[in-house]
């Protein structure tokens, strides 16, 4: 798909995501080995979209699927759709058992889910497995199983394998480790918050009315509030969310009053509001 | 691929196992495949290729960084020799840091040490220092010029210049970094490549001394702890099976068994009461030990749904009881230690650790808290400042509790030098050597009850 790491990095500028060489190198090693990709890294900077990303570029349909606690293989592979079965055999009067049996159990009546979608078809896809960290332990073994062997089987169907494997993307924000054997499955990279020049140049991008030096000035506040000991840091997101705030009170340049009324979008605790406010002597709230 | 670069990659391979780093013959032969891919113009994208295909998580990217820089030196070549006059790179160094020029401050660190650093001149006994180097460059005492001068560049720029010192700050403490990086690198040059890398690349955070832990360590070592409870209540959930399971009741086997003439044909397993345990910890929560204390607090509040009933003492000199505290603390765990010296009452008259008086305060005041269903944890270097050990109140303890374990985190070696009673209570209670997360980690899994 790429010819080498600069060309990741001017593909994925194009469809307005900036990454950092990191970032473009996993991305460039993972298409060349064919491996999926486990994305970790903290909320908000940028672990999902990067998926959508590669989607754009690959020309490819973005399958994604979204874990929670309690996802099941019905949910993440396949199911019967038995509505539409028992309908089917209410329906079908003069006919043998077995001949309605081999009917309903095919593939009219499957409801495929994302893992399933993803290795069927010949378009080019990209299977998104968003939050894997979320989902019970025995999802992963599901996962374990299909992106080993790319195939699957469905008992009354037989065993469906990829013709064409999909560009795999996984993330976790980490609240539960996942196992050893998923991890050796995958490359790893882990996002965490962009170096000063990338993140000036995502808020130019993502807020294009921000006067340059006002971008400078929040990812330079941005960035010292990543450094004080706060219960939630502000990520990429909420950077972006506080310059577009910022554009939209018609702030030219930073001063303690606008501060002051704005560090709510940047942070989300109120005792981190007030931990921050004395660090940056903003006077008392 | 050419032969000395697979040699190279192996050998990289072998150095991060020595630092405990698992990693497969799967993962090596993918390495060898991103090199092929990425080629070595860029040591950088080198550095991050092999990174995604040997490493798992991001708690190994510290040991990799450094094994990495011995293997795949910058190609630095050597700077100008006899141009080490001090005021000269300090003058560059501090328009370098003010331009925050990232590139220059390499090369300025690599100057640095080879201009500063070496010491000695027999062959065997010289080598170069990063500490030399700094304690004579002294970046730190750049921090008003650096300021002037990005004033003098930029001119004001509002509101962000209150952020300055700090952001200077931290740009000396990278400087630091790539000094130390680059007197690695230049002894690694000298010596043999493999032993160093075995001994001078800090180990991964669950392999570090809770007492040698830093500031940046300690948050990191906090944030294995929620892994470390799943980890480890699987493993007490499954043990706890296993023990419902049971022995053979012999009796009720016998009893079933007159059914088949007296054969005994089905063993009747003896099921053990389901009621969960109860846990007492006693920490040690003096400077010298507090890491270590805190670590275990937070581990066992993470896991306090495997017990009945936790409770949770703390002491210096006095002892208090903070279970409330950790209960409400959990969300913020960097500052419990802060949050239990505020709020229990651990000293007296005075603010060292008074291990006597303390155990003898809670025998007195809390000993309620311990039962014959109560495993008691007393946490501590066993340090007692020359005072009592009070033998006789943990005599007490054991004779109420059904288990008493000490951890401590003290070298083995080390116990009953200076003012450590350690040798007194282990002959008391069992005390076990808990230096690193990997051991408490197997301690705990091993010794809680279930
Ligand atoms: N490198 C980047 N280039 C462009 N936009 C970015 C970049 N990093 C983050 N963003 C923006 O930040 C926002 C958050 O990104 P995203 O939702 O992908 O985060 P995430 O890591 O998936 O977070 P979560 O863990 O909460 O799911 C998006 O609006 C995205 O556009
Ligand atoms: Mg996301």
């Amino acid at each position: 798909m790429f010819t080498s790491v600069d060309d990741v990095s001017v593909r994925l500028a194009e469809t307005g995501y900036l990454a950092s060489p990191s970032v473009a190198t996993t991305v460039f090693l993972a298409d060349r080995l064919g491996k999926p990709l486990l994305v970790e890294g903290p909320a908000g900077v940028g672990k999902t979209e990067l998926a959508k990303a590669v989607a754009e570029i690959a020309g490819a349909e973005l399958v994604r699927l979204q874990c929670y606690e309690g996802v099941d293989e019905s949910r993440a592979l396949y199911e019967w759709n038995h509505a539409k079965q028992l309908l089917r055999i209410s329906a079908g009067r003069d006919e043998t058992w077995d001949e309605t049996r081999t009917d309903i159990f095919s593939e009219e009546f499957l409801l495929t889910r994302p893992l399933l979608t993803a290795i069927r078809g010949d378009e080019p896809k990209v299977l998104l497995i968003d939050e894997t960290d979320k989902a019970d332990v025995e999802v992963e073994g599901l996962l374990l199983e299909v992106l080993s062997d790319f195939q699957v089987t469905v008992p009354e169907l037989g065993t469906i394998t990829a013709t064409r494997r999909p560009f795999v993307v996984l993330t976790s924000n980490a609240s539960r480790e996942l196992s050893e054997a998923l991890r050796r499955r995958c490359l790893f990279l882990h996002i965490g918050f962009p170096e000063e020049e990338l993140e000036r140049r995502i808020v130019r991008l993502k807020v294009p009315g921000l006067d340059a030096a006002l971008a400078e000035s929040v990812v330079r506040v941005v960035g010292a509030l990543r450094a004080m000991d706060l219960r939630k840091v502000p990520s990429v997101a909420e950077t972006i969310d506080w310059a577009r705030t910022l554009l939209a009170l018609g702030a030219d340049s930073l001063d303690e009053t606008v501060v002051r009324a704005t560090l709510g979008v940047l942070l989300k605790h109120q005792d981190d509001v007030l931990k921050a406010a004395a660090k940056l002597d903003l006077d008392a709230l | 691929m050419t032969t000395p670069v697979a040699e190279r990659l192996t050998s990289l391979v072998a150095a991060l196992r020595a630092h405990g780093i698992r990693v497969g013959t799967g993962e090596t032969v993918d390495a060898a495949q991103a090199m092929a891919a990425l080629g070595f113009e860029d040591r950088e994208l080198l550095r991050e290729g092999l990174a995604a295909t040997l490493l798992h998580g991001i708690a190994q990217r510290p040991v990799f960084d450094p094994v990495f820089d011995l293997y795949f030196p910058r190609g630095v070549g050597a700077p100008e020799p006899g141009t080490a006059d001090r005021d000269d790179l300090r003058d560059r160094l501090a328009a370098a840091l003010a331009a925050n020029d990232e590139a220059l401050l390499a090369r300025l660190a690599a100057e640095a040490v080879d201009g500063f650093g070496g010491y000695g001149s027999a062959p065997g006994s010289d080598g170069w220092s990063s500490y030399q180097t700094l304690d004579r460059v002294r970046p730190q005492t750049l921090l008003a010029r650096v300021r002037a001068d990005v004033g003098a560049r930029n001119g004001s720029s509002g509101f962000a210049d209150r952020l300055l010192d700090d952001e200077i700050r931290r740009r000396i403490e990278a400087f630091r970094g790539l000094v130390a990086t680059e007197a690695r690198r230049r002894v690694a040059e000298r010596r043999d490549r493999d032993q160093i890398a075995r001994r001078a690349v800090a180990p991964t955070a669950d392999r570090v001394d809770f007492l040698f832990a830093g500031k940046d360590r300690l948050a990191e070592l906090r944030r294995t702890v929620q892994p470390l409870a799943r980890k480890l209540a699987t493993r007490l959930a499954a043990r706890r099976r296993r023990a419902a399971r049971g022995s053979i009741d012999l009796r009720r086997t016998l009893r079933g068994s007159l059914s088949t003439g007296g054969v005994p044909m089905r063993p009747v397993l003896r099921r053990r009461r389901p009621a969960r345990p109860e846990l007492v910890l006693l920490c040690d929560v003096s400077g010298s030990v507090s890491g270590f204390s805190d670590f275990t607090m937070l581990l066992v509040q993470a896991l306090h749904d495997q017990f009945s009933k936790v409770r949770v003492f703390a002491f210096v000199n006095r002892i208090d009881e903070v279970t409330g505290l950790l209960e409400h603390g959990a969300a913020d765990a960097a500052g419990l230690g802060a949050r239990i010296q505020a709020e229990a009452t651990l000293t007296g008259w005075h603010g060292s650790s008074d291990y006597g008086v303390a155990l003898g305060e809670f025998a007195e005041r809390h000993g309620d808290a311990v039962g014959p269903r109560t495993t008691v944890f007393v946490l501590g270097d066993a340090r007692t400042n020359m005072s009592d050990p009070n033998l006789a109140a943990v005599r007490l303890i054991t004779e109420r509790a059904r288990r008493v374990h000490w951890l401590n985190p003290e070298q083995r070696s080390l116990w009953g030098t200076g003012d450590s009673a350690a040798p007194e209570y282990a002959e008391l209670v069992e005390m076990h050597e808990c230096r690193n997360v990997r051991q408490l980690g197997a301690l705990v899994g091993r010794l809680l009850p279930i």
